[in-house]
């Protein structure tokens, strides 16, 4: 924890003459927890590789040994991938999105666990509002979506698809927004997106946290902890819905615009 | 500071631990979930997919065998019924025409018996005819010798006697049958 929560933590309440200790950026910036050689690790770090194994047993519980009639692990299992199949793939690829299932579902239960982990007291942090996580599964979606694009309609093919059937005294204008789109807009709104989201949700939640440790005092301030409490329990079932939606947002873009590099559009 | 200095302070520059552990992190989940886990688990599914489908696949067949079997049965359920109606018919004739066979022989029989009974009677009436005359000739003879005296002991004349008689006696009875 940062120093303005502990300040918190440590008893400064209102009218007891300290000011209020909002959370802001420093929240979001950790101390080294340990060092393994010349990695600091810091919480976040722990929190990824924390969830990171959490997916990798329930899975293999699920589906190490699977059977034609599944036992209760292996039905969730089956449950949460074809979920992932029917939900975020097949809308956006169809049926031939199917061979995408292991790199969508992989993302989808790592980037969900990463973000529900926000809601699970003590850990409370939500790993995808430190971008740095968030950038390779962009990076490597980038490099997918470029590869697919040439490989199904060639080096030439995939740039030709991006110029759209309209007249052309509109094309400069349009080929340009379609060049911006595909170079830069996607990804970085990508990435924004879900680093966004977590940073927001995790801010919102440790301002209504703090406020009512706050607002706790033999005064009126009792009411607004009251109300801040109510905040709090909102916020945190809104952070469970937008952590859950920033997952499969997250996967579902990703399956359209590898549908986008497959498929002509104009 | 620079602006790329204070850019490298905001929650949205990247740490490069943070890069390179993310990339780990995904690649070893993709590793493992994707590569082992899902591949695993699709080929359960699509292996219970066939299972479910064969076996509805061998239900419809079980079905369809068991509808021609029950349609076999009722055609020969049908023939039998047939069969049977006709044997009852041929029994029906074969009896009607056993009864009317018995009735005729019964009949024959009947009416050799009468016929036999009939010829019988006429020999015996024959028979007693004859012995009858023998005996009313000898008995009338005797009385009339009594009565003439006459010994109509002679065979030759008493025959004739009594064949006269009797003759006239036959006359006799003929005029009144008439």
């Amino acid at each position: 924890m940062t120093g303005d929560v502990a300040a918190a933590e440590g008893g400064c309440h209102l009218f007891s003459g300290c000011g209020f200790p909002a959370p802001g950026q420093q929240d979001f910036k950790f101390d080294t927890m340990f060092t393994i050689g010349a990695w600091h690790v810091t919480k976040p770090e722990v929190l990824a590789i924390l969830c990171a194994l959490v997916v990798i047993v329930f899975f293999w519980v699920a589906f190490a040994n699977p059977k034609l009639i599944p036992g209760k692990m292996q039905s969730l299992g089956e449950l949460a991938i074809l979920g992932v199949r029917d939900q975020i793939i097949r809308p956006q690829l169809g049926k031939k999105g199917d061979k995408y299932l292991p790199y969508i579902s992989a993302m989808f239960f790592w980037i969900l666990l990463c973000n529900l982990i926000e809601l699970v007291p003590v850990l409370q942090f939500p790993v995808m509002s430190r971008i740095g996580f968030v950038l390779p599964m962009v990076l490597i979606m980038y490099a997918l979506y470029w590869y697919q694009g040439f490989k199904t309609k060639g080096f030439t093919g995939y740039f030709k698809s991006w110029i759209p059937q309209v007249p052309v005294f509109v094309l400069p204008l349009l080929i340009l927004i379609e060049v911006a789109k595909y170079v830069v807009i996607q990804p970085v709104t990508l990435a924004i997106r879900l680093f966004a989201n977590m940073f927001a949700g995790h801010l919102l939640l440790s301002i209504f946290m703090v406020a009512t440790w706050y607002l706790t005092s033999a005064s009126i301030g009792l009411v607004y902890a009251a109300g801040s409490l109510v905040m709090v329990f909102f916020v945190f079932l809104l952070e469970l819905l937008v952590g859950l939606l920033q997952a499969f947002i997250f996967t579902t873009l990703i399956s359209s615009y590898l549908a986008d590099s497959l498929e002509y559009h104009h | 500071m620079s602006l790329a200095a204070s850019l490298t302070t905001t929650p949205i520059w990247p740490s490069s631990a943070e890069l390179v552990l993310g990339l780990v992190c995904f690649v070893v989940v993709f590793g493992i979930l994707g590569r082992l886990l899902v591949p695993r688990i699709t080929h359960t599914l699509n292996e219970r997919e066939d299972a479910i489908q064969g076996g509805i696949n061998r239900a419809d067949e079980a079905q369809a065998e068991a509808q021609a079997v029950l349609a076999q049965y009722r055609a020969q359920l049908e023939d039998a019924k047939h069969e049977a109606a006709r044997m009852r018919e041929e029994a029906r004739e074969q009896g009607a025409q056993i009864i009317a066979e018995m009735r005729e022989r019964a009949e024959a029989e009947g009416r050799r018996i009468t016929e036999a009974a009939q010829s019988q009677i006429e020999a015996e009436r024959q028979q007693a005819l004859i012995s009858l005359r023998a005996e009313v000739g000898s008995l009338a003879t005797e009385l009339a010798s009594r009565i003439v005296g006459e010994s109509l002991t002679d065979h030759v004349r008493q025959s004739r006697l009594v064949d006269r008689f009797l003759d006239g006696l036959e006359a006799q009875t003929d005029g009144v049958r008439q």
